[in-house]
């Protein structure tokens, strides 16, 4: 089978079992669950996002989720955050005219004028984009231990923020934020009536990604980042540009963190501060590790399963206890991912069955050091 | 009180912050050269050793429960090495950073539920919470003195240890180079096993020291470990006693920042001037530039 025809047949279980997984929440009446299924379908997205920077490229991020809350605050703040006092100002009747901040009836039918979720959503991406450059460019410089540090320590320092400052609401987060007209008649928002829509939106928006990354992974740009991730002074040597490659991987993977984050905030109406803390950081790491990295769709599929459980609290009061002993347990005992392994085995049993053929020797892993 | 004294208020308790902040950089460095690993769970070690002399004081006088609280800490370092980090040595920097977060969190998480989430502190180990000893119209209380007293007794035994025992230098030869100390006769499994048990036990006995004045709580570890590693950065990595340096500066300028910056910003001060220090000096202020290998790590 070849890689494109394998992958296609790939993208089709995937489209199946979504399709499968909606039918029989419909059947068993428990679409509720499907709630907290949409949302491990986002946290899936800022872990392929991860798997680009940790699995291609080879570098570690403690910070993905700062990213997310950057995109989700930034949503947040501007769609709910009153401009109404600037109606005077000569550049609040620019942005009216243009659309971008949008007149409506509050709660309490006063007017408020807001932000439109659309002009927001650019925005994030924007900021996102600008604050990856900033912290990515002087960060990928260091190696190992001190690029740990420097994005967990930017991650730290955003999450201090969100706490400390009155505008992203404190400790409290952000409530309210309103829904969003994809346009074709499409509605990111929590609302019950459009729960089983959503689902399908955040599954596409999944699928999408998926194959732009499946796309970039077999593209030149893929083989450079896995150059890097190999031996970088040696992908160095063959005329790669290694730094340009590793912040072009980190800010695609802090966008689609952000997106991630604009997208969960409108469906789950509100942020709060506890998306940008260590340890939401450190889940996401686990989660690609659990994944194998390197395979998309097992990272997907594990990230999806996982934090599905979490959400619908099958850890009870172990969850963070769960991801920890994850991260432990897989890098000591299947640093590949416990995917692989299995793989191999279902692989060599097929093989057996159907071909009777021997099978071929267990190819020995190099040590890098 | 006038500016003068208010400064030097600031200085001084910046300098007790700081003295804990140089305990946990001293401890990452010990086990940085000795291993090549960079413990995320250093900050855990503290906690546990506050928590456990917390509980062990309600059963035993004062100084039985932090002797014991520093020994059942070591010998959960030791744990850890021979548990975790001998098997995997020649795994990849990344897998290494990643099982001592793991390690991190199972700890903490353990701690919340063998404890709970209550904030829980030593009581004072002279006088009490109100008594202070004038100084120079600033006003100290007497733990400060425990805890600078502890530090500067610490650093300098290690100081003597790693420069004068036979250990001590058999230490410092397995991080300089490995293999010539493999050669020379030092069992380095063993050497890298107490470079974890005495950063444990270094960890634990500032957390015993601090617990009357900063109160200890199950989640205590990570900001600790993360302002260790910026003393660390500061006296450059590798460097144990640079970091006494480190940690006294990081500690001052944090509790200065309470002048400009609001209270809830302080964290973010220190983590600030970290990753500056990280973008324009990774080897630190008092360390060396050695070309790139200082990014090799």
């Amino acid at each position: 089978m070849t890689t494109s025809v394998k992958h296609l047949a790939l993208f089709l279980v995937f489209a199946l079992a979504v399709v499968a997984a909606q039918l029989f929440m419909r059947v068993t009446e428990t679409e509720y669950c499907l709630t907290q299924l949409t949302m491990s379908v986002y946290y899936a997205i800022v872990v392929l996002g991860l798997c680009l920077v940790m699995g291609y490229a080879g570098q570690v991020s403690l910070g993905h989720g700062a990213f997310f809350a950057i995109g989700g605050y930034t949503s947040a703040v501007l769609t709910t955050y009153d401009f109404s006092r600037f109606t005077g100002a000569a550049w609040a009747g620019w942005l009216k005219q243009a659309h971008v901040f949008v007149v409506k009836e509050d709660l309490y039918g006063s007017q408020v004028m807001t932000t439109s979720p659309w002009a927001a959503f650019l925005a994030a991406m924007a900021g996102t984009f600008l604050i990856a450059c900033l912290i990515g460019y002087p960060a990928l410089r260091l190696k190992g231990h001190y690029l740990a540090m420097a994005t967990l320590g930017f991650g730290l320092i955003v999450s201090k923020m969100l706490v400390g400052s009155a505008l992203t609401g404190a400790a409290d987060g952000i409530n309210g934020v309103p829904e969003w007209k994809l346009g074709f008649g499409l509605t990111v928002s929590g609302k019950r009536a459009v729960r089983v829509e959503n689902y399908y939106i955040a599954c596409g928006l999944l699928l999408l990604l998926l194959v732009l990354l499946r796309n970039l992974v077999l593209s030149r740009v893929g083989r450079a980042l896995q150059a890097i991730h190999d031996r970088e002074t040696a992908a160095n040597a063959m005329g790669i540009n290694t730094a340009a490659y590793k912040l072009k991987a980190f800010v695609l993977s802090a966008l689609m963190a952000a997106l991630a984050g604009v997208f969960f905030t409108h469906y789950a109406g509100g942020i709060g501060p506890s998306e940008a803390g260590v340890l939401k950081s450190v889940r996401y790491v686990a989660l690609a590790a659990a994944g194998g990295m390197t395979s998309l769709w097992g990272v997907t599929g594990m990230s999806t399963l996982l934090n599905y459980w979490s959400l619908r609290g099958l850890f009870g009061s172990y969850d963070h206890a769960v991801f920890g002993a994850i991260l432990i347990l897989i890098i000591s005992l299947a640093p590949e991912g416990p995917l692989k392994p299995l793989e191999q085995k279902i692989k060599w049993l097929t093989r057996r069955m159907f071909a009777d053929s021997p099978a071929p020797p267990q190819q020995k892993e190099v040590p890098i050091k | 009180m006038d500016s003068g004294n208010l400064v030097l208020q600031y200085f001084l308790s910046g300098i007790t912050k700081g003295s804990i902040y140089a305990v946990v950089a001293i401890g990452f460095n010990l086990i940085y050269s000795a291993t090549g690993v960079l413990n995320f769970a250093q900050g855990e070690f503290v906690m546990l050793g506050g928590m456990l002399a917390v509980t062990l004081a309600h059963f035993t006088p004062l100084p039985v429960a932090v002797t014991g609280a520093v020994a059942a800490v070591a010998v959960i370092g030791c744990l850890l090495e021979i548990l975790f980090f001998r098997k995997l040595r020649h795994h990849s920097v990344l897998h290494l950073i990643i099982i001592t977060i793991g390690l991190s969190i199972v700890i903490q998480e353990a701690a919340l539920h063998l404890w709970d989430e209550k904030v829980r502190s030593l009581p004072y180990f002279t006088g009490n919470e109100v008594s202070s000893i004038p100084f120079f119209g600033a006003t100290i209380p007497p733990q400060v003195l425990w805890v600078l007293g502890t530090v500067a007794v610490t650093v300098i035994l290690l100081h003597v240890f790693l420069k004068y025992t036979l250990q001590g230098r058999a230490m410092r030869a397995c991080s300089s180079n490995p293999e010539a100390a493999m050669l020379a006769g030092i069992n380095i499994p063993n050497m890298r096993t107490l470079s974890f048990g005495l950063s444990a036990a270094l960890g634990a006995l500032a957390g015993c020291v601090i617990s009357p004045m900063t109160m200890t709580q199950y989640d205590m570890g990570a900001p600790l470990a993360i302002k260790g590693f910026a003393a660390a950065i500061f006296g450059g990595l590798g460097n144990p006693m640079a970091s006494v340096v480190g940690g006294l500066l990081v500690g001052v300028l944090e509790a200065f920042s309470v002048k400009w910056l609001p209270a809830a910003y302080s964290d973010v001060a220190a983590f600030a001037i970290m990753l500056l220090v990280l973008f324009v000096r990774p080897h630190g202020l008092l360390g060396r530039p050695e070309g790139a290998s200082v990014r090799d790590h």
